[in-house]
């Protein structure tokens, strides 16, 4: 479905078919919740409003080790209000260990199950929070089927979505079927000449001027000689040589496409697209600091204490970590996981996440492409200033609800909206010092 | 044109228009330009061969396919476990306290990714109120001082600390059970825990000793104070309070006891506005042109024989109008002494006399002074004790004699390095192999510990655990902002382990505070809650003990009868002399290198001392009558060498003629001729410690015979700044006295006129330029020239902030040195002096005034039309932009700089062997964590220069957006403003009403601009209509008009 092409305007196409997904998912759900909207039971509320904070909480709070519908860190929860009442429920979450340690059977079991992981205390969450969140986990559980329809809508949608790029196959067979007719109307015109040729050739009123021109030869080699045909052929030449030096000095440090291979398979395509863990979970960094970060191996063992424990992978993790999986301890022969940078700016440029990501609001994908499709991470975009200043040019400044920009938004005289330009955007001191 | 008469020069060889000088004045850069041989002059050098040529063409062949190559393969390495508080990319800010013998800075250290890079003053402390001094800037420069030792050592083999600790261990029962002694010698211990750690110390062995010396002693003070007070205390002193100062030779806002909270105190009485025309007198009668003596209104050369006579004539004419009887102790012709005693009787109880004399029988008769003018209870408190100077004089020479008697059977320096800095330093080093065990806990091989059998390397201050009171009821914890780098002990820890108690020593402290502060105070419950609030704020005050002190007011505070001071009288007349016509030495301690324990910092060594401009030397400063006997010429960069000679012995010296060394004295700093400090200061200058000599008891730095200079005739090249980036005689500096500032806000102003058309017109209103428009900031500086007292804090923290390298002392010569913002200090001569006779008159006691230069930011800045490749451009803020990576190195820009603050970088200064030893923050691994991450090392080839701290804003302004709001005044300040003891630099946005700089100019948005409404400000050089952004007020002296003429 995606080519790979030079310009930041392949993000933007992708963005249609997933926000056609998106709206798809919407509709699906609104439309089931009002189904089910009277069928509030044991407590668990199923207004839609309290489901979709539901579910925030549940992505911000409980994704990273649970899902609906299968293991994960810690149980399946799907039904989980069928086997344990909302306060149980409640209680566990807030503060799992004082539950366990009440000697609460199920809890207890629970724990021993799961290898004595515990369970983060979510102290903050408080009663209702819990059971919106359960009121969504009741949703999905119920609504799973009708979810598999959705996935296969997904699938429709994604087919529909391919569609809607076919135009450019439809123009290159446009383009083929024009040099066809063109060749065919210089076929008919040859033809036409030699006929017309031979005709005239058996005339014999013809005068001297107009025989010479009927004699005369075709000569290609006269062509070739000709000044004009040379001065031509030596103008294109030169000007294909020069862009082709100047392109290519364009590139030189320019590491488009760059994915070296890295100690760890890590796959951004498992964990950020199949599983859809939020980039902020490991990228810690990305709203607060210059540094998007290379997650701590410690965010890694939240989830792989307990999960993929045999993969070869993983251990090469425990190994950094000195950890050992039989007796979840720590040892004290730590060695940093060396990572190979792929995304490698000069020295000279100063470039902050935060001030992009946090005050701007821009999505990971418009630079770093479809990230939660790589397998291996590439560098996506150039990193030339030429694309900076480009973004800095198109860009509407991120001003809603932020203090800072208000009186520069009164002071815009235009009519175009604020751009990253109009705010001293495309200064060299904004990025150089 | 120019409203001021005054004639201004930086130099001699300015104010003589020596030809050396004229010909550096005009170039930019100087004519000669060696590069590849920079050190010889030989012709080989210079011209290239055809091996260059290969050469060259190698490296052009190399370089080509170089850059075709892929780029290297870069590692990125995050943390196993990250620490919740640290986020890379984002600082950290830990409060802590810089403790340095006796000397105190309360600081907040910026870490990134775990590691410090920059020192901050604390606001929050009373003490230093936010100020900084150089050495403080400087100090995390030292932590990562690749000298520093790396381990312990045992007779100079690597060692562990298990090995040590049996060492010592053995032999201090040895010593102890046969009841020898054992001396711990260090200097002003701060810490009370410290102290603590030493009395566990004295408890488990026998017959042990404290004995506690500093590098420039006070004792005069104590003793003086036990004579009239019955405490031997030093005093706080409260200069905010004082309108009128007098002070004898006290460098008190260099080098005397706390110079950044005097600094503090002092500029807030120079601070003056037109509703409140009201600032302090000060007198200082010294020898040397010192820091505090250039910020005088009213300066008196003294020689050192004389001091103590003229403390004593003081005396005698405060109590005549006192109705008290005086002595017959007197000396006549001391300038402005009888102008200083009227107006200090004016101001009774809001005035203040200090002596920087180490002779108790002085300081007795200047605590009679304050005693008659009843300062006691308001500038002075004799209740609130300062901890800065609890050296023992005369405890030392018992030390040194009973050491070189064999007495001492174990010594232990507990971080003091008396070989060096000690007068009897040699005595010492010889008396040394006496004792069965010498150890040192120096951080650095330095000249004690290498005498020392054990060396147990202490901790820096930035890895330590620790605490401080730098005066009673007030405290400071310290705590370690980085891991130790190397495997060194904190020397706490060892005393405690070699005495027994294996408590760690950040527990020991913890338990310390429990009992003796936490048990105390109310303010916070639990002993954790207290623990995090006074580490976190830095600080903690005791306020009961800080009032019930002033409760039990038993001593003479208030009582106005003097203490019987006759004997005082009678040694003075003793000891000084008013006529002594021998050449009298007096040695002084610089305010970058101070006492020397610094030294291997290059940041300090290369800058330029405030008063005499010199970088990485030590000289003696004579004035100008004494370098005419002598026949010592000094040009451009160029002076002689003199033989001095103390008490028999003979030293060659380079010398500095200066204006203000008051006649038959010569100076000379200590802290110099360092063996064992390591590459970058050893033998640099000669060490003036041998010639500390003793009055009255106790520790003088003055010798007033025995000393005699004579000429060699041979040359030498000190390394001087002062005339580099020269003004060329133009009006850049507009100052009045206080009388006519009162008459007239603008009085000093100079407002040039230029012609045109339709007849003279400011230049601001004729331009060619259409102008900025300004609509989110407008970032300006304000530069108090009244406040500025010099002391180029701002200098290292500067330095500190923006990676600036350091050049070293050849490179200085070559006028090249790197800081981006330079103090300019000017000599004038007073008006009417335009005869060259008059103006040599002038030079011998000249007024001083320090400029702050820096890039001025200008709104038409001639730099950025002429630059062919837009590499200095100007920002949307106010802001004149300098890309590093955009400038080919054309030099137009500061050839078309009016104010010469632009830096070319003719060299590579990292990773360049050349200068390894120099520019050690750049040059070794170690070195380079100290660099600001945010800041680019700035290449050879390229031009750089003050950006206003720009990678500052932007962190403000990031800051500020990610909360959705508008900075606030004063979240976003610039290094150089925010080190100031003074306050004399105001950072801030020009477009908020509501900021300090915009109050303080009081900015008027008309519609034809602002109009700044502030009648002191002017711009340097308006004529040029450049409309920089830095605004300087204009310097106020509190001097009488009628002392204008000479």
């Amino acid at each position: 479905m995606i080519k790979r092409k030079n310009n930041a305007l392949v993000p933007y196409l992708l963005s249609y078919p997933l926000l056609i997904i998106y709206l798809t998912f919407l509709t699906l759900f609104a439309s089931q919740a009002n189904v089910y909207a009277q069928e509030g039971d044991s407590g668990i509320s199923t207004d839609p409003a309290i489901i979709a904070q539901g579910k925030t909480m549940f992505e911000e709070n409980c994704r990273a080790c649970h899902a609906v519908d299968r293991k994960v860190v810690g149980p399946a929860l799907k039904e989980v209000y069928n086997r344990k009442d909302l306060a149980w429920i409640t209680a566990f979450v807030q503060n799992s260990q004082k539950v366990i340690e009440s000697g609460d059977q199920y809890a207890v079991d629970l724990y021993n199950e799961y290898n004595k992981t515990v369970m983060t205390p979510f102290p903050f969450l408080k009663d209702e929070d819990v059971a919106a969140i359960v009121a969504y986990i009741k949703d999905q559980t119920e609504n799973a089927a009708v979810a598999e329809v959705a996935e296969g809508g997904e699938g429709a949608e994604v087919a529909a979505a391919d569609e809607g790029s076919i135009p450019s196959n439809y123009l290159t067979a446009i383009l083929v079927g024009l040099l066809i007719v063109l060749i065919l109307i210089l076929a008919v015109l040859g033809l036409i000449i030699s006929v017309l040729t031979k005709y005239l050739r058996e005339k014999k009123d013809l005068d001297e001027i107009d025989r010479e021109v009927v004699e005369q030869k075709f000569g290609l080699e006269k062509v070739l000689k000709s000044p004009g045909f040379l001065g031509i052929v030596v103008f294109i030449f030169t000007a294909i040589v020069v862009k082709t030096i100047i392109d290519g000095l364009y590139t030189v440090g320019v590491q488009q496409g760059y994915a070296p291979t890295q100690p760890i398979a890590f796959s951004h395509e498992i964990h950020a697209g199949q599983y859809e863990i939020d980039c902020n979970y490991c990228h810690t960094g990305v709203t607060k600091s210059k540094n998007a970060n290379i997650p701590s191996a410690n965010i890694c063992m939240n989830c792989h204490s307990a999960i993929k424990t045999e993969s070869e992978e993983i251990k090469k993790i425990y190994a950094a970590l000195d950890y050992d999986v039989a007796t979840n301890q720590y040892g004290p022969n730590q060695k940093p996981i060396e990572w190979v940078r792929v995304h490698n700016l000069p020295d000279l440029a100063y470039f902050n996440h935060s001030q992009h990501v946090n005050v701007g609001g821009i999505e990971c994908q418009t630079c770093h492409g479809p990230i939660e499709e790589m397998a291996v991470v590439r560098q996506y975009s150039n990193l030339t200033m030429g694309w900076c200043i480009d973004c800095h040019r198109k860009t509407d400044v991120n001003t809603v609800g932020n203090e800072y920009y208000d009186k520069l938004v009164e002071l815009h005289d235009s009519k175009d909206a604020l751009k990253v330009k109009d705010i001293g955007g495309l200064e060299c001191s904004k990025c150089h010092y | 044109m120019k409203d001021n008469k005054k004639q201004y020069w930086k130099g001699l060889e300015e104010l003589k228009n020596d030809p050396e000088f004229v010909k550096y004045a005009d170039k930019e850069f100087p004519e000669y330009l060696p590069i590849n041989n920079r050190s010889t002059e030989g012709d080989e050098a210079v011209g290239s061969s055809r091996r260059d040529f290969l050469k060259l063409m190698g490296f052009g062949v190399a370089a080509a396919s170089l850059a075709a190559c892929e780029a290297p393969i870069r590692k990125a390495i995050p943390y196993l476990n990250k620490p919740v508080d640290v986020d890379p990319g984002v600082a950290n800010y830990y409060a802590s306290a810089y403790v340095q013998g006796g000397d105190y800075c309360s600081v907040v250290v910026k870490t990134r990714e775990g590691r410090p890079i920059k020192i901050e003053g604390n606001k929050l402390s009373k003490i230093s109120q936010g100020g900084v001094s150089a050495q403080v800037e400087a100090s995390v420069l030292s932590l990562y001082d690749d000298e520093r030792l790396k381990h312990p050592y045992i007779n100079g083999e690597k060692a562990t600390w298990q090995d040590v600790d049996k060492e010592v261990i053995g032999k201090l029962n040895s010593v102890s059970g046969t009841g020898g002694k054992i001396s711990i010698v260090s200097n002003t211990v701060l810490s009370p825990s410290t102290k603590a750690v030493v009395e566990e110390f004295k408890a488990k062995f026998s017959n042990v000793e404290h004995v506690i010396y500093d590098t420039y002693s006070a004792l005069g003070i104590r003793k003086a104070n036990e004579a009239t007070f019955g405490k031997a205390i030093v005093p706080s002193y409260d200069f905010s309070k004082a309108q009128v100062i007098a002070s004898f030779g006290a460098d008190f806002l260099g080098t005397w006891i706390s110079p950044i909270e005097f600094t503090k105190q002092y500029s807030k009485t120079r601070k003056i506005s037109k509703g409140n025309a009201k600032m302090s007198r000060h007198y200082q009668f010294e020898s040397n042109l010192s820091l505090t003596g250039a910020n005088a209104d009213y300066r008196s050369p003294t020689k050192p024989s004389q001091e103590g006579l003229a403390v004593a004539q003081l005396y005698n004419l405060i109590a005549a109008k006192a109705g008290v009887s005086g002595s017959a102790v007197k000396i006549d012709g001391v300038q402005h002494l009888e102008k200083a005693a009227n107006d200090l009787w004016a101001s009774r109880g809001k005035s203040l006399v200090v002596s920087g004399s180490n002779d108790s029988a002085v300081q007795a008769v200047v605590n009679g002074i304050n005693q008659l003018l009843g300062n006691y209870g308001s500038t002075i408190d004799i209740d609130l004790p300062v901890n800065y100077r609890q050296g023992d004089d005369t405890q030392m020479n018992t030390f040194v004699e009973s050491l070189k008697q064999g007495g001492v059977a174990a010594v232990i320096f507990l971080g003091s390095n008396p070989v060096y800095n000690h007068p009897k330093g040699g005595e010492i080093a010889s008396a040394l192999e006496k004792a069965k065990l010498k150890l040192s806990t120096a951080s650095t091989m330095d000249e004690t510990a290498a005498l020392c059998d054990i060396v147990a390397p202490d901790h820096h201050y930035l890895e330590s655990w620790n605490d401080a009171s730098p005066r009673s009821g007030t405290y400071s914890l310290v705590q370690p902002v980085i891991r130790p780098l190397f495997d060194t002990r904190q020397a706490q820890e060892s005393l405690l382990i070699w005495a027994g108690n294996n408590t760690e020593y950040y527990e020991y402290l913890r338990n310390y505070w429990n009992t003796n502060f936490y048990a105390n105070q109310s303010s916070q419950i639990g002993f954790q809650s207290f623990w995090d609030k006074t580490l976190h704020d830095g600080i903690y005050e005791h306020k009961a003990s800080v009032d019930t002190t002033d409760a039990d007011d038993t001593v003479s505070s208030s009582d106005e009868t003097v203490a019987d001071i006759s004997q005082a009288f009678a040694q003075i007349q003793k000891n000084y002399k008013a006529d002594n016509t021998g050449i009298e030495l007096a040695l002084y301690q610089k305010v970058a290198i101070g006492d020397g324990s610094q030294a291997n910092n290059p940041w300090l060594q290369e800058m330029p001392d405030p008063v005499t401009k010199a970088t990485w030397d030590n000289y003696l400063t004579i004035s100008q009558a004494m370098a005419a006997e002598l026949g010592v010429a000094q040009k451009e960069g160029d002076t002689n060498l003199v033989n001095l000679t103390v008490g028999g012995q003979s030293y060659e010296v380079p010398v500095v003629i200066q204006p203000g060394q008051a006649k038959g004295t010569v100076g000379l700093a200590l802290g110099y001729g360092r063996k064992n400090a390591g590459k970058v200061a050893n033998e640099i200058g000669l060490d003036a410690y041998p010639f500390v000599t003793t009055l009255n008891g106790s520790i003088s730095y003055n010798m007033s015979e025995g000393v005699t200079v004579e000429a060699t005739g041979k040359s030498y090249q000190v390394a001087r700044t002062q005339t580099h980036q020269t003004i060329m005689g133009r009006t850049i500096l507009q100052e009045a006295y206080l009388p006519e500032y009162e008459k007239n806000p603008s009085a000093g102003r100079s407002f040039p006129k230029i012609a045109t058309s339709t007849g003279k017109k400011s230049p601001y209103d004729v331009t060619l330029w259409k102008g900025h428009k300004y609509e989110n900031h407008h970032w300006g500086l304000v530069v108090d020239l009244n406040s500025c007292t010099g002391c180029s804090a701002c200098t290292i923290s500067c330095q500190a902030e923006n990676n600036v390298p350091v050049v070293g002392k050849e490179e200085v010569l070559n006028r090249r040195e790197m800081h981006w913002i330079r103090i300019d200090r000017y000599y004038s001569s007073p008006e009417g002096a335009s005869e060259y006779k008059d103006l040599e008159k002038a030079a011998d006691n000249p007024e001083v005034t320090f400029q702050p230069m820096m890039c001025q930011h200008c709104n038409n800045a001639p730099c950025e039309t002429v630059c062919p490749v837009a590499a200095t451009t100007h920002s949307s803020e106010g802001l004149n932009q300098m890309t590093y990576n955009r400038c080919i190195g054309t030099r137009y820009c500061a050839n078309n700089c009016p104010y010469k603050v632009r830096r070319f970088n003719w060299f590579k200064y990292h990773d360049n062997r050349q200068f390894a030893d120099v520019n050690t923050s750049m040059n070794n691994n170690l070195g380079k964590m100290v660099l600001n991450p945010d800041v680019t090392v700035r290449s050879r080839g390229v031009m750089e220069k003050c950006s206003f701290c720009v990678q500052r804003i932007q962190a403000g302004k990031l800051e500020a957006k990610k909360e959705g709001r508008r900075p606030q005044d004063g979240e976003i300040d610039v290094a150089c403003a925010s080190s100031c003891p003074a306050d004399a630099l105001v950072f801030g946005d020009m477009n908020d009403p509501k900021s300090k700089i915009s109050q303080m100019l009081k900015l008027d948005k008309t519609e034809n601009g602002v109009k700044v409404g502030e009648e002191r400000a002017y711009h340097v050089l308006e004529e040029i209509s450049v409309k920089p952004n830095v605004s300087y007020l204009t310097k106020i002296r509190n001097k009488d008009v009628a002392d204008k003429e000479a």
